[in-house]
């Protein structure tokens, strides 16, 4: 099959969906691979690194459109782009299906495959070509970088000769992939950084990231974030109350503001109001990235950066992936050569679009000329399931009782083996004479004595135990030499031998085991 | 036989046998009971030597004296990196020794039939009671050896019990020895570690092991012996044949097994030239063996029988597809990662021990310590190719043996670990063990490695392990390959750790 990734149209759009490195990947899956003139430009990747990965460069969009079977791009296509489909072609691009119904249905119509790289499934299997994923964390550090640009301080606090230096303090709400990587980006360029989130459990994850998780005074029934695919869910009047008076609280202390908290197929929660704004002391950032779903705070300006009247800087963009193209482009391409992987499972060229997969079914939108969205729940469940119900502490009785049992299993054991044995010893004392017998008490009462020495050796100690009972087994050297004074010579040249290889062993493997114990230190 | 002398000295040296065993159960006693051990020896060897029917006094103590200067050379020669090698080689020695021995007492029935027969007697004929012996005159008798002797005045039942007991003791000797022989090779990489059989596979060994009992019987039926020859051959075709089909991650119940068997061709021996104390050790190292083998093949989480039957056997379903890639990682970010982590765990394979790199662990591990840090061993019961191999290197490079942990005490502790170093390991650290029911290994307990925050895998190449079973370990998302041979991947990393 031939994929192709045509220039993105949108303005500003300087992403781009294969990169040199995923062109390579994906021939060796045995595809071909085409890109229309200046696709990479705007991410660092010229026509020329592409050729040189084998990749065929057409001139414009419309003949990259005919050339390729697979049409790879980011944004979600534009209507022209749509038409440009063809039957038994396939689209692979963010769609955001749930508010672009029309052109979804246009793409169905025409025949094509439209895979939406923000319906893949949010399970760990699919986490390798999760693009909203790599985006938000592209997003979340980028937010970070962006405040620190408008911020007039040191995120770091110092004591220098001239003057001390507090340190910032920044505040995330919401810590979904975006959230938890501005929090680690705060983190690591020295800011003190508070998190906050409506699911308490990501509380730990949080404070991994080195963040301190804000806790509310509000006792609620949490719903499970594995059911709704790990997003958060509304929540209740009362929530969102407890909510806005503890961030009202810490509206003065902040000197960085990173929203991210966004519900699916809905408007972007008001979190941050104006009196918040107002409250914060001036030369203070927002940035917020929901702005695209009319932002978490109110005053939010979809792709501007404003100030407000007291000084509070809010950053509205909406393209932070895109202005890190060269970083966002290799990440998003990488999530769709992994895709590609995905269909094609022979890794010969031949894409096998498997509607029973999970992955695949949930987020191909439209195929053989139906609309496939919205998709049935996937058969496996998603991420991080709330804490299960602790274990129950076994009460001393219930203790008492399995010690019981166990004991009387144990002895159980032991009345069977030792019924077995004694059938065993007795049946050899039937038919045996009794000068065979005296040695074969001997014999069972050494097996028993070795039983219950050899249980006690340390597991440490199992090679000085084979070396030694290697030493002690020569001890058949007693035949040899018992044998050696015989009248007959095959005798004495066979005990001879017996009796030279045995103290080989004896010596060896004595001096093997000392060798080795005295190794043996404390600390 | 009949010297009160003798038997009392067998005594103590049983004893003292018991005594050195029962000792290992602790480092320090251990030290002291290898003395038990030498003890007990030097006194039966003295004992039967100044006891009766002794001969060639002279010869004997050269001969030990010569077996001394090669077990010395073997002894202090041989690397700890080797001595898996070593106790194989020395296993097929007490394999052969049985062997000449149980010849032996063949030889010397024929020879006291011959007797009998020359005084118009027969051997094994009893007296009017039903079952004593009629036994010889005792002017012929006491021209024969002891070991003459005992035979002389065997009763029919008892000559027949003698012959059953020396065909077990050939028998059994002669697969220890072709058996240890071929572990020798295996594990000094000589021969073909790989599971290998001829053509018809284990029919053959139940083809060979059926023959031996049918020549047993016939020479029981006093077929003469040419049929303990032919079964000795056999036997040895069997040790042969057995441990050529059995793969190289199996090969520390192999060592075990053939410890084992070494131990009940000595017994068998012991029964049939009437010696209690051959009886009594053969029986010691005998069970011994037998519970080292169960500790191992429990460890892999393998019945005995299929160790023995050879190779891993074919998974009961597809194996689960292996997601994700293997991030390789260089000697800089390792040192990062342990300058900055609390607790260390180290998980070392037999690929410390094939690249040396024992000493680099240690070295490493006081850098670490002396920082602080928490560092500590883990080892797996089947690491290694022998019982306890881990410890024993560790040891040679001077890690104390207190932060040395087994799996179990330490298993439960991952979690809380900030690097877990995986070094020369690779089957005993699969998650597929646990996640993936049609795993060849599933079921088998494993370190639990994964699930600290961090794990380093020290690892020649992409390969699998030594039982070609894919790790999903390696494709984690906490794990990095830190590629290269083992002993000098530590040494770049060692000068990094400040």
């Amino acid at each position: 099959m031939k994929i192709g990734t045509p220039k993105e149209t949108a303005t500003g759009e300087n992403r781009v969906a294969m990169t040199p490195d995923s062109a390579l990947q994906l021939q060796k899956l045995g595809h071909d691979c085409v890109i229309e003139a200046g696709a990479g430009a705007a991410a660092g990747f010229s026509d020329q690194l592409y050729k040189d990965a084998g990749v065929e460069v057409v001139k414009t969009g419309a003949a990259l459109f005919k050339a390729a079977d697979i049409v790879a791009k980011v944004r979600p296509p534009s209507e022209t782009e749509v038409k440009r489909l063809r039957e038994g072609q396939t689209l692979i691009s963010f769609f955001y299906p749930g508010s672009n119904e029309k052109l979804m249905g246009l793409a169905a119509d025409k025949g094509a495959t439209v895979i939406a790289m923000d319906m893949v499934p949010r399970i760990s299997r699919a986490q390798k070509m999760d693009a909203l994923s790599s985006m938000a964390n592209i997003a979340g550090y980028r937010a970070v970088i962006e405040a620190g640009n408008n911020f007039g301080r040191f995120f770091t606090g110092q004591v220098t000769a001239a003057g001390k230096v507090p340190p910032a303090k920044v505040l995330v709400v919401g810590a979904g992939v975006a959230g938890l990587a501005a929090i680690g980006t705060a983190t690591s360029l020295g800011a003190i950084t508070y998190a906050f989130d409506v699911r308490p459990e990501v509380a730990e994850q949080v404070e991994s990231m080195g963040a301190e998780f804000v806790f509310l005074d509000f006792e609620e029934e949490q719903q499970d974030g594995a059911a709704t695919g790990g997003y958060a869910a509304v929540s209740s009047p009362e929530f969102a109350a407890a909510q806005l008076a503890k961030f009202r609280e810490l509206a003065p202390e902040m000197d960085i503001v990173i929203t991210t908290a966004l519900i699916p197929n809905r408007e972007a929660p008001e979190l941050w109001t104006e009196d918040m704004v107002k409250a914060m002391k001036p030369g203070s950032v927002i940035v917020d990235l929901a702005a695209e779903r009319g932002g978490n705070c109110k005053l939010t300006v979809m792709d501007e950066k404003i100030v407000t009247d007291n000084g509070v800087t809010i950053i509205g963009y909406t393209d932070f992936p895109s202005r890190m193209a060269a970083q966002s482009s290799t990440l998003y391409a990488t999530n769709i050569r992994h895709m590609m992987t995905d269909l094609t499972p022979e890794k010969d060229g031949v894409v096998n679009h498997n509607m029973e997969d999970d992955v695949i079914r949930g987020a191909t939108i439209a195929h053989a000329k139906e609309v496939t969205f919205p998709p049935p729940p996937p058969k496996v469940q998603a991420i991080a399931a709330q804490k299960k119900e602790p274990v129950k502490e076994k009460t001393p009785e219930e203790i008492r009782a399995e010690e019981v049992a166990a004991f009387k299993a144990q002895t159980k054991n032991q009345v069977i083996l030792l019924g077995v044995g004694a059938l065993l010893v007795l049946s050899v004392g039937l038919v045996a004479p009794a000068s065979f017998m005296q040695h074969f008490i001997v014999f069972v009462l050494s097996v028993f004595i070795g039983f219950q020495v050899i249980w006690n050796v340390a597991h440490s100690l199992h090679t000085p135990l084979m070396a030694v009972t290697n030493a002690i087994s020569s001890i058949i050297i007693l035949g040899a030499l018992i044998q050696i004074g015989s009248s007959s010579a095959l005798i004495t040249i066979l005990a001879a031998a017996g009796v030279f290889m045995a103290s080989v062993n004896i010596f060896g493997g004595f001096l093997v085991t000392r060798r080795m114990l005295a190794m043996f230190q404390k600390s | 036989m009949d010297f009160g002398f003798t038997i009392a000295a067998y005594a103590v040296a049983a004893v003292l046998f018991i005594l050195s065993l029962g000792g290992l159960s602790g480092q320090e006693s251990a030290k002291r009971a290898v003395w038990y051990g030498i003890a007990g020896m030097a006194i039966a060897v003295v004992a039967t030597m100044v006891g009766p029917g002794q001969g060639l006094w002279g010869a004997s103590i050269v001969l030990i004296a010569l077996g001394a200067a090669v077990g010395y050379q073997l002894a202090t020669r041989v690397q700890m990196t080797q001595m898996p090698e070593l106790v194989a080689i020395m296993h097929s020695l007490v394999g052969l020794a049985a062997v000449f021995v149980g010849f032996n007492a063949d030889i010397m029935i024929n020879a006291v039939a011959g007797i009998y027969e020359a005084n118009s007697l027969v051997l094994g004929a009893v007296g009017p009671d039903g079952y004593t012996a009629i036994g010889l005159p005792k002017e012929i008798n006491d021209g024969l050896s002891s070991f003459g002797q005992l035979i002389a005045k065997k009763s029919n039942v008892e000559i027949n019990i003698l012959k059953i007991e020396l065909v077990l003791g050939i028998w059994i000797g002669a697969v220890t020895f072709t058996g240890s022989v071929i572990a020798y090779g295996k594990l000094a990489g000589k021969v073909d570690t790989s599971a290998k059989q001829l053509p018809g596979g284990h029919l053959l060994n139940a083809g060979a092991a059926l023959g031996s009992v049918l020549l047993a019987a016939l020479y029981l039926g006093d077929a003469g012996s040419w049929t303990l020859v032919l079964l000795t051959l056999l036997a040895l075709f069997i040790g042969y044949h057995l441990i050529m089909g059995i793969g190289g991650a199996d090969m520390p119940v192999v060592v075990s097994m053939l410890n084992s068997y070494s131990g009940w061709a000595a017994a068998a021996i012991g029964f049939s030239l009437g010696n209690d104390l051959l009886i009594v050790v053969g029986a010691l190292v005998g069970s011994s063996g037998a519970i080292l083998s169960y500790i191992m093949c429990k460890a892999m989480n393998r019945s005995f029988i299929s160790v023995i039957l050879g190779g891993f056997g074919g998974a009961s379903g597809p194996a689960m597809e292996v997601e994700g890639e293997q991030v390789a990682i260089d000697a800089d970010g390792v040192a990062t990662a342990l300058n900055e982590a609390d607790s260390v765990i180290i998980i070392p394979g037999y690929g410390m021990a094939v690249a040396q790199a024992q000493q680099s662990v240690s070295e490493l591990v006081r850098k670490l310590r002396a920082k602080g840090k928490t560092v500590r061993f883990a080892i797996h019961p089947v690491a290694g190719r022998l019982p306890g191999h881990m410890n024993v290197l560790l040891a040679e490079a001077k890690v104390p043996y207190d932060i040395v942990m087994e799996m179990d005490e330490i298993n439960d502790d991952f979690p809380d670990t900030d690097v877990a170093i995986v070094i020369g390991s690779n089957d005993i650290v699969n998650p597929a063990a646990q996640e993936d029911p049609n795993s060849p290994i599933a079921g088998m307990p494993v370190l639990e490695c994964w699930k600290a925050k961090q794990v380093f895998v020290s690892k020649r190449g992409q390969g699998t392990g030594y039982s070609g079973i894919e790790n999903p370990l390696f494709y984690k998302e906490n794990t990095r390959m830190f590629y290269g041979d083992a002993k000098a991947s530590l040494d770049t990393l060692l000068p990094k750790i400040d």
